[in-house]
């Protein structure tokens, strides 16, 4: 029998209660959803650019990283360098299980140039996208999410791909 | 990131969420989901598995353009081990989530962010 995946609602609300936060989290809910169906693109994948957004808390290996910025606002990185060049500073993942060491795990660049080359996407747009999980759903959708799409038009990106660490 | 998808829907652009918590995310609502049956973490592959990575990818791309209604989930068909227990012991008091240090950054970080709220600087 299938077992079921883990009830994070249920589970947070308990474990950060025992921490002794009284009032639980209030996860975000919707009753409609948004929807852009691909077929109003009027263009096939393959002519198409793909951003890219991760929750990893990305940085470059190789150069010095920023300093934390307390505003925690949304920065890009490149796209055309490989993936061993970065690294997450990210703490809140299930560190027990498992490890965040293989960028590609969580930041599928490898396999986006791979299918730019093979002609499945017309390409990854210049810069990928690095926003912060946050607690505020204020900040995110009035702050983070107009900067991340204000960058994808400047990149030109046709679709998105969003990862959550 | 649930936010941001919408957004970015509302705003023209079709999406799709990788994740490993399937509840935060289909309560949030999203227009197009995968899901990894995988600790937080991974949410496009297993560490190491190129393959489970190019299947992970490739099913995101596949959703892009058949999705017909939003709120469409598609599950990987990966699971990360046999061993389930790994389900069990996340957020329990036997594994703090974040280590001591991380949790002292985290509680300044929303203190500082409290302040320049309050400052009407964000």
């Amino acid at each position: 029998m299938a077992v079921s995946h883990v009830r994070y609602i249920d589970k947070t609300r308990d474990y950060y209660r025992a921490e002794g936060y009284e009032r639980a989290y209030e996860w975000a809910h919707f009753e409609t959803i948004p929807f852009t169906p691909f077929a109003a693109l009027r263009k096939p994948l393959a002519q198409c650019r793909v951003g890219l957004v991760s929750t990893g808390e990305v940085i470059r290996r190789d150069v010095d990283p920023p300093p934390d910025d307390p505003r925690r606002l949304v920065y890009a990185l490149p796209t055309d360098l490989p993936v061993e060049r970065f690294q997450s500073r990210k703490a809140a993942y299930d560190r027990y299980a498992t490890t965040l060491e293989d960028v590609d795990s969580f930041l599928p660049l490898t396999h986006l140039r791979r299918l730019a080359d093979e002609g499945v996407i017309a390409g990854v747009t210049a810069r990928f996208q690095v926003i912060f999980s946050e607690y505020s759903q204020r900040k995110t959708l009035t702050l983070d999410a107009p900067a991340i799409l204000h960058q994808m038009r400047e990149d030109g990106a046709d679709v998105a791909l969003l990862a959550a660490v | 990131m649930g936010l941001a998808a919408r957004y970015l829907e509302e705003h023209g652009i079709p999406t799709v969420v990788f994740g490993c918590a399937r509840d935060i995310v289909e309560r949030c609502g999203v227009p197009r989901f995968v899901f990894s049956d995988f600790p937080l973490g991974n949410p496009t592959g297993r560490p190491y598995d190129l393959e489970s990575q190019r299947v992970v990818v490739q099913l995101g791309l596949d959703l892009l353009a058949s999705a017909s209604v939003p709120g469409t989930t598609v599950v990987t068909p990966y699971e990360w081990n046999t061993d389930h227990s790994w389900k069990e012991r996340i957020f329990t008091s036997t594994q703090p989530f974040l280590d001591a240090q991380a949790t002292e950054k985290w509680l300044a970080a929303k203190e500082e962010y409290r302040q320049l709220r309050q400052k009407g600087e964000l």
